[in-house]
């Protein structure tokens, strides 16, 4: 199966883990990515305050530049996934709207017809497109024992969602069921993690932090699974912060479920990014998963 | 108990919000039942929940409604908008009351205008963001002070290779700058 | 006689009026349409001054044909056919254009409007030449009622038929009659014991002489038409013999086998495989469940037929059709709760202690699985605090716009009945309250009284997350307390969900089966939201209580009562009048082929094999028109509807049509198709 990939900036440089287990995970399911050549960066929400028709000229650029012989566009970052799908999306339902980004857009030679690429969640694609046979057929080291926390955050399950429940999202849930890790039950899955408000209110983001970290060691997780470079950040590099904020003592891995996918497939943990989190997964890997260790 | 004002720009207020929003339409639906003042991760540190927001935005309050942090505090979890009753697109019509708060020059979001600016400003110049110079321009000229908290995480963000002190910059600058250029031209800057 | 047609375009003040130049419209008919001898246009043409003005110009300028322009045929119809047969006209030489639903209300260009008015116009004048005297059909009125559905609406209904001697067949889907009523404990606002009032009314409808009852069975079809239905119901095979059995219950009460009872006790109870929903039920005979029944399962067991002491149970029983006669229907087929589970945000099914509001009917009734106990799901722990939260489905755009109607009083029954039982605090999260009959305002001025609060938001979530030790292990209700304009969070130990109150998932095919249409809602859809609230576009069919909308006991009580005094008029009128719009076949022209009579969906149509030609029976005859296409030598017509009549028809529509070629239009034309799209 072939996609168009858009690795967004988080996964250049502090989220490199993310696009290099993604990498190596597409390796074994066979999923051929082709990245977009010279993408630019989506704006994340910042350029909607400002501007909508510029932000969605600046995201269509992307969506223009999607090989034309590509029509699915994977997208690993939830900001860039929402992002380009609500671009895509509101150029549709607004043709006035659409001509408008074209004009701008042929200011640099580019045209986009809505509705040409369609845009997918990295999960979407593992969860709907491979499934649950090719997926446990790879598994050659199942995460047993492991008690894993899903995180699904807001974007990728929210807005233009449809491809898992909303209020209750489970697919990341069955997917490492299929890998044999022990999913915990963690309420809060779905549940904001303060997004860029650590850069502005630092005591609203760390409360919000705090509950998700709170609520995944209440429930017994031995970690946290990120599909979005905002959340793993957020939970990863602030922990630190959150503990010292609160005289807590979290210590909770946070890393991508890419990861752990690449672990279960026997990746090595070098090649997978591990080791690049703030808050090391390695005493929990050596712990619970023998032969894990890098 | 303050009695609030008419005020004639307040008239066509509402108007203004729902053109601003994509499907701001059906903004009007509001019935104020607080779906999403209840749902908002932020609401607590609003000075207005958005149900109140909306109350404001239906009686004309242009002044309150644009110097509220109420849509600075949105961080675009989107739980409102998933859950409104009414189908109301609450987080895009707190990005339209980003835009015409700052078009009006009266936007009252602590720093996150600052952030909003700095961050697309570096996307224009490279167009990539570029984590480094976001934090390190963003800290110096909005909040110096914490720049010495911050050291530590910048540090170990670092040590683990995940910061870089260089942008990375698109080949196509010129392209993209161009789409920039053309499309703010049409659409007003705010 | 040549025909002289009068035209008559309403202005319904300024619902027409507003959108179409009714004056040019009548001028443009007088001067462009052939043997219009009169037209005019009216401000109310169905006020009785205009009906007169239609009158005189029969009588004075001797009219043959009329057409009234005005709104839907279903409003005024009968109302202007009976002013022309009272000026000495045949009421069928009267054709309606309806440009009031069809255009004014549609469309906001009068350009267009008025244009799309004039070939409607056209169009019903160049029908109604062509129209034909006829006679209305005239039917006896069956004195027998089917009434579907054994709640109680429909129980009214049959009652007050019975009650006047005349016989009712009641069919009923479930073991027993009694509908949802049966399941709950007090009812508001004078929180009667439900039970107390409703198995009175039962035990009369099952003993009554003129009662037939059907339970455990399902209509199944139904035609003919008003005055002489004929229909089909299957009895559901019960495993048991009705004729034999006694209602003792030894069966029940020696089945070995137990499953959780989603039905009578919404999951709360259990019951046998051999059951009846509840000790009261009528009949008293059960019905064995072959899901549950060991027999059926692994062809061992018989407990049952065993200790049977007069030999009732019989494993072969089969489904049963019974065809009945009847002269009028009466739907009372009520409603389901709405699945709380499609709002995973309330926990409904994740949160043990998150219930419905008819799981709780069932856990304070003190016939209930917990013998009327308030107990959280462990089955002994009292809640401290209880969190009611409002419009679960309902005023919900992306489940269900409307408001239930019921909910809000049933949660103010709800916090009566725990702070009643318990020493809980009692939490209502409402948007709006409606408290709006008899004696709903002082029960919540009662509720206020005894200490329940009122919180006005709508719950956004309900989460067993705590954020502080004072919400261990409770579940935190979240919302917007919209009157303070702040977040709250409630630690409860129970929450109810007052779901919305929706169609029955078959309602739709139930409507199609009696001719009866569903509004956007699925409701059923009554003949006049105002006016005729029981009756339906169907002659003969009326619906009573909440299948037709959201309803309280009051409300659909009164119903059933309305649609039984509406069926009695029909008894008392012993002859009923029907369209004589039926097809008719040209005998000479018949060559025996016998496709009509497969093709006809009434089973109207017979073969005469003397004569060898089909024969087509009125009475079951609808005018629906399949056997007049399927003809292949031509020799059926539709009364009313004949190829004549609606070729000129469509001419009429098309009267600006040939205009693009040869001389410039002085109207824009093809703008008026569009509105017509």
């Amino acid at each position: 199966m072939k996609y168009a990939y858009y690795p967004g900036c988080s996964l250049e440089c502090s989220s490199a883990a993310y696009d290099i287990s993604v990498r190596e995970v597409a390796d074994v399911l066979q999923l051929h990515l082709r990245e977009v050549d010279d993408w630019n960066c989506c704006g994340a929400t910042e350029y909607f305050s400002q501007d909508e028709l510029t932000a969605c000229s600046v995201i269509a650029r992307n969506l223009a530049l999607v090989d034309p012989q590509l029509d699915q566009l994977v997208a690993p970052c939830a900001a860039c996934y929402l992002n380009l799908k609500k671009t895509d999306h509101l150029m549709a339902e607004e043709p006035a709207f659409g001509a408008k980004v074209n004009e701008a857009l042929a200011a640099g030679g580019l045209h986009y017809d809505a509705g040409r690429v369609r845009v997918r969640h990295l999960l979407d694609v593992v969860y709907t497109d491979i499934g649950e046979t090719a997926i446990r057929d790879k598994v050659v080291r199942p995460l047993t024992g492991l008690k894993v926390a899903p995180y699904y955050g807001c974007q990728v399950v929210r807005p233009l969602n449809s491809f898992d429940n909303p209020e209750h999202p489970t697919r990341l849930d069955e997917l490492f069921t299929w890998l044999g890790a022990d999913v915990v039950n963690y309420p809060l899955k779905s549940h904001c993690c303060g997004g860029h408000m650590t850069q502005i209110s630092e005591a609203q983001a760390f409360e919000l932090i705090r509950r998700l970290l709170q609520c995944a060691v209440e429930n017994g997780a031995d970690m946290i699974l990120c599909m979005c470079p905002m959340c793993q950040l957020n939970l990863d590099a602030y922990q630190r912060q959150v503990n010292n904020y609160f005289s807590t003592s979290y210590n909770i891995p946070i890393v991508f479920f890419t990861q752990m996918l690449g672990l279960a497939f026997g990746i090595e943990p070098g090649k997978l990014g591990i080791g690049k989190e703030i808050i090391p997964i390695e005493p929990v890997l050596r712990a619970k998963l023998s032969g894990a260790t890098a | 108990m303050i009695t609030i004002p008419a005020d004639k720009r307040g008239l066509t207020f509402l108007d203004d919000v729902v053109a601003e929003t994509p499907g701001g339409e059906r903004l009007v639906h509001c019935m104020q039942c607080g779906s999403c003042g209840g749902s908002c991760p932020n609401g607590p540190d609003m000075d207005h929940t958005p149900r109140t927001l909306f109350a404001l935005i239906e009686a004309g309050q242009r002044d309150r409604v644009l110097k509220s942090n109420t849509m600075w505090r949105c961080v675009s979890c989107y739980s409102c908008t998933s859950r409104c009753p009414q189908n109301i697109p609450i987080t895009d019509v707190m990005y339209a009351l980003k835009r015409i708060s700052l078009r009006e020059g009266v936007a009252n979001g602590s720093d996150a205008p600052a952030l909003a600016r700095t961050f697309t400003g570096l996307l224009d110049k490279y167009g990539r963001s570029f984590e480094f110079g976001l934090a390190s321009r963003y800290y110096l000229f909005n909040k110096p002070l914490s720049m010495l908290k911050m050291g530590p995480l910048g540090l170990s963000m670092f040590t683990k290779g995940r910061m870089s002190l260089i942008p990375t910059k698109i080949r196509q600058l010129g392209q993209l700058q161009a789409i920039i250029k053309k499309a703010k031209e049409m659409g007003g800057e705010a | 006689m040549p025909e002289k047609v009068g035209i008559y375009v309403c202005h319904c003040g300024s619902n027409i009026a507003g959108t179409i130049d009714v004056e040019e419209v009548a001028k443009w008919a007088g001067e462009n349409i052939d043997d219009v001898a009169v037209a005019r246009d009216y401000k109310f043409m169905c006020s009785s001054l205009g009906q007169k003005m239609i009158e005189e110009d029969i009588q004075q300028k001797g009219l043959n044909r009329v057409v009234v322009a005005a709104c839907s045929p279903s409003l005024h119809e009968k109302t202007f056919r009976r002013a022309c047969q009272n000026a000495g006209m045949n009421p069928y030489l009267f054709q309606m254009a309806n440009i009031r639903e069809q255009i004014s209300w549609v469309c906001q260009d009068k350009e267009v409007g008025t244009q799309k008015a004039k070939a409607l116009v056209c169009a019903a004048a160049e029908r109604v030449k062509r129209h034909k005297p006829l006679e209305p059909m005239k039917v006896k009125v069956n004195p027998a009622t089917l009434v579907v559905g054994g709640g109680i609406a429909g129980l009214q209904a049959t009652l007050e038929l019975a009650d006047a001697g005349y016989h009712v067949y009641l069919v009923e889907r479930e073991p027993s009659i009694g509908g949802h009523m049966a399941q709950f404990d007090k009812t508001f606002p004078t929180l009667d014991c439900s039970a107390c009032i409703l198995t009175p009314r039962m035990s009369e409808v099952g003993q009554h002489e003129n009662v037939t009852l059907l339970t455990y069975s399902e209509l199944e079809e139904v035609s003919g038409s008003v005055g002489e239905f004929k229909v089909k119901v299957r009895k559901k095979a019960r495993y048991v013999k009705e004729d034999l059995c006694t209602g003792c219950g030894i069966c029940v009460s020696k089945c070995p086998k137990k499953v959780v009872d989603h039905d009578f006790e919404a999951g709360l109870g259990h019951r046998p495989a051999i059951y009846t929903p509840f000790p009261q039920a009528v009949p008293r005979i059960p019905v064995i469940d072959t899901d549950s029944c060991i027999w059926f399962e692994r062809g061992k067991c018989r407990a049952c037929e065993k200790v049977c002491p007069t030999n009732a149970i019989d494993y072969e029983q089969e489904d049963e059709i019974v065809e009945l006669e009847v002269g009028n229907i009466i739907l009372a087929t009520g409603w389901k709760l709405f699945d709380c589970e499609k709002l995973p945000q309330y926990g409904h099914g994740r949160l043990p202690n998150v219930y419905t509001s008819m799981e709780f009917e069932r856990l304070c009734n003190a016939a209930g699985p917990t013998g009327g106990k308030i107990v959280l799901r462990d089955g002994k722990t009292e809640p401290e605090s209880v969190a009611i939260i409002h419009c679960v489905g309902s005023r919900d755009a992306r489940h269900n716009s409307y408001c239930s109607s019921v909910c809000c009083m049933a949660a103010m029954k709800f916090g009566h009945l725990v702070l009643e039982k318990t020493k809980a605090d009692v939490y209502s999260c409402y948007i709006d309250l409606r408290c709006n009959m008899k004696d709903y305002e002082e029960f919540y001025q009662r509720l206020l009284g005894e200490g329940m609060h009122f919180v006005r938001g709508k719950v956004a979530e309900v989460t067993e997350a705590s954020r502080t030790p004072f919400e261990n292990g409770k579940l935190v209700v979240q919302l917007e307390d919209t009157l303070l304009g702040r977040q709250r969070r409630i630690p409860v130990d129970m929450v109810i969900l007052m779901g919305a109150l929706e169609p029955q998932a078959d309602s739709k095919e139930m409507g199609l089966k009696c001719g009866l249409s569903c509004g956007t809602s699925g409701w059923f859809t009554e003949r006049h939201p105002k006016l005729d609230p029981v009756a339906t576009m169907t002659d003969g069919v009326f619906v009573a209580g909440a299948c037709q909308g959201p309803k309280d006991i009051p409300a659909s009580v009164a119903q059933g009562a309305a649609a039984a005094a509406r069926v009695q008029s029909m008894i008392a009128r012993g002859v009923v009048s029907i369209e004589p719009i039926v097809a008719s076949i040209d005998e000479d022209r018949c060559s025996g082929c016998r496709v009509c009579n497969n093709v006809c969906p009434y089973g109207a149509i017979d073969f005469n094999a003397e004569k060898e030609v089909s024969v087509i029976n009125t009475a079951l005859c609808k005018g629906c028109g399949t056997c007049v296409a399927a003809c292949p030598a031509n020799a059926i017509s539709g009364a009313h509807f004949t190829d004549e009549q609606v070729f000129a028809e469509i001419e009429g529509v098309l009267w600006d049509a040939g205009q693009d070629e040869g001389q410039a239009p002085e109207e824009p034309q093809r703008e008026a198709d569009s509105v017509v799209a």
